[in-house]
């Protein structure tokens, strides 16, 4: 290419001041961002109004675009098991034998815990579903994880609200607007959630790495020592999230703690309940020490 | 690059002459908005390299304001503070345009590396402001600033591709 044309603008003062103008905007602007950046760190939801203004008008278009994509892309599966479906008929023969065991022993022990629970007449707040909602869309180019729903103050969500996937905890309610809420994920690097080991209780907590993975980190530190293949599931306490909605599987230990996989992988989600926030805490229920 | 038919071309329509470079970056900034719930930073900062492109490809037109209200725009779509957009890509405007000054003259290959320069500057900078400094995300990081710039050169095609649609400014 020539080289840059001489960007002085000749003689013209009119020319010239419209120039330097242009230089002063600049860095005035840039400045102004300075300051806005400022006040949307110390303050986050500052400026919700004019996101959820915005996804306002996004969500039903990745809606509508995700509509499509997702049909396009059942084809090949419709296909695929349209051809595997007798082996996979006979291997869930199988797999409904072994279940039901396990399910007449779970039904047991389901039958006993409420008639336990009824005995020390412990008072349970009922997990309730506000809305189920698509995840049309995610900060795909941030190193922040949020996810926005299509569903709002209209449809009863407001912030604060836990979200789950048939499969396990999602995150929870951010900023709502009209018709869309902004979803901060788990695995996001500022999702603390409070967890438990469901063998025996043993409390945690569980934060996002930004990568895709959650760090776990034992409240007691020593006593409890988590490993891998422990399933963790919300404790309840600290109110937001209902306790023993799925969250994570271990998988390897770190230097002062556990790397977990969430059970709501991202790449699979599309549709979310969001469900009231637990306010009123339950005390922790007293569990056994480990023979 | 000439429009089709030379000298003896139609006036291109004023519309078109500011509407399509706008629109673009815009619809660079609105890559976010494809349905997919990303676990990292997968796609690429596809608003500030449209409008790199366009500031290298025609810098007497992209005054070096314009990434003001482009950035507030990223800003409001991306998951990024507000302001960082605006803060960055004037700063990196800035920046290019105090080296464009310097470069006696500039072909492909300045304009690669001038917009590499400005994508790794506004993301490596967007990640310690929106990101804690413990987060695990700076291998991801690096993995979307090379396919960033990577992904420069297409985008710089497509940009020439719709200067010639809109006509000589």
């Amino acid at each position: 290419m020539a080289p840059p044309r001489n960007r002085r603008p000749g003689f013209s003062r009119r020319a010239q001041y419209s120039l330097f103008i242009s230089y002063v905007i600049a860095i005035a602007g840039a400045l102004v961002g300075a300051v806005l950046l400022a006040l949307s760190t110390l303050n986050p939801p500052a400026f919700s109004a004019l996101r959820a203004g915005t996804a306002e008008v996004t969500a039903p278009v990745s809606w509508a675009v995700g509509s499509v994509w997702n049909a396009i892309a059942s084809i090949p599966e419709a296909i695929g098991s349209f051809f595997g479906v007798r082996s996979e008929n006979a291997r869930l023969k199988d797999q409904v034998a072994n279940d039901r065991q396990q399910m007449l022993r779970a039904r047991a022990i389901a039958y006993e815990n409420i008639r336990l629970k009824k005995l020390l007449s412990v008072r349970e707040p009922g997990v309730e579903t506000i809305a189920i909602a698509r995840i049309v869309s995610s900060s795909a180019t941030s190193t922040r994880r949020y996810g926005l729903i299509y569903a709002g103050l209209i449809q009863g969500v407001h912030a604060g609200m836990p979200v789950r996937a048939p499969d396990g905890l999602v995150g929870r309610v951010l900023e709502a607007g009209p018709d869309t809420a902004r979803v901060l994920l788990l695995i996001d690097s500022e999702s603390i959630v409070p967890v438990r080991r469901t063998k025996d209780g043993a409390p945690g907590f569980a934060t996002g790495r930004g990568d895709g993975l959650l760090d776990v980190k034992p409240i007691a530190l020593g006593n409890t020592d988590y490993g891998p293949g422990d399933v963790l599931v919300t404790s309840g306490s600290g109110g937001i999230f209902p306790p023993n909605v799925p969250v994570a599987k271990v998988i390897s230990r770190n230097r002062d703690g556990v790397l977990a996989k969430p059970y709501a992988s991202p790449d699979a989600l599309d549709y979310a309940l969001i469900l009231r926030a637990v306010l009123t805490a339950l005390p922790p229920t007293a569990t056994e020490k480990q023979p | 690059m000439r429009p089709q038919g030379g000298a003896f071309a139609p006036e291109p329509s004023p519309v078109a002459i500011w509407l399509i470079p706008v629109a673009s970056v815009i619809v660079g900034s609105l890559i976010t908005i494809l349905p997919l719930v990303a676990t990292f930073p997968v796609l690429p900062p596809l608003g500030l390299m449209t409008l790199l492109a366009w500031r290298l490809l025609r810098p007497e037109w992209m005054r070096i304001w314009s990434p003001l209200p482009f950035g507030f725009f990223d800003d409001l779509v991306s998951g990024q503070p507000l302001g960082s957009a605006m803060l960055l890509w004037t700063l990196s405007f800035l920046i290019v345009d105090l080296l464009d000054r310097r470069l006696m003259s500039r072909d492909f290959w300045q304009d690669w590396v001038l917009a590499s320069g400005a994508i790794a500057l506004c993301l490596l900078v967007g990640r310690l402001i929106a990101t804690p400094i413990a987060a695990h995300v700076d291998t991801l990081l690096l993995s979307q600033v090379v396919a960033a710039v990577l992904l420069y050169p297409l985008v710089a095609r497509l940009v020439a591709w719709l200067d010639t649609k809109r006509g000589r400014a």
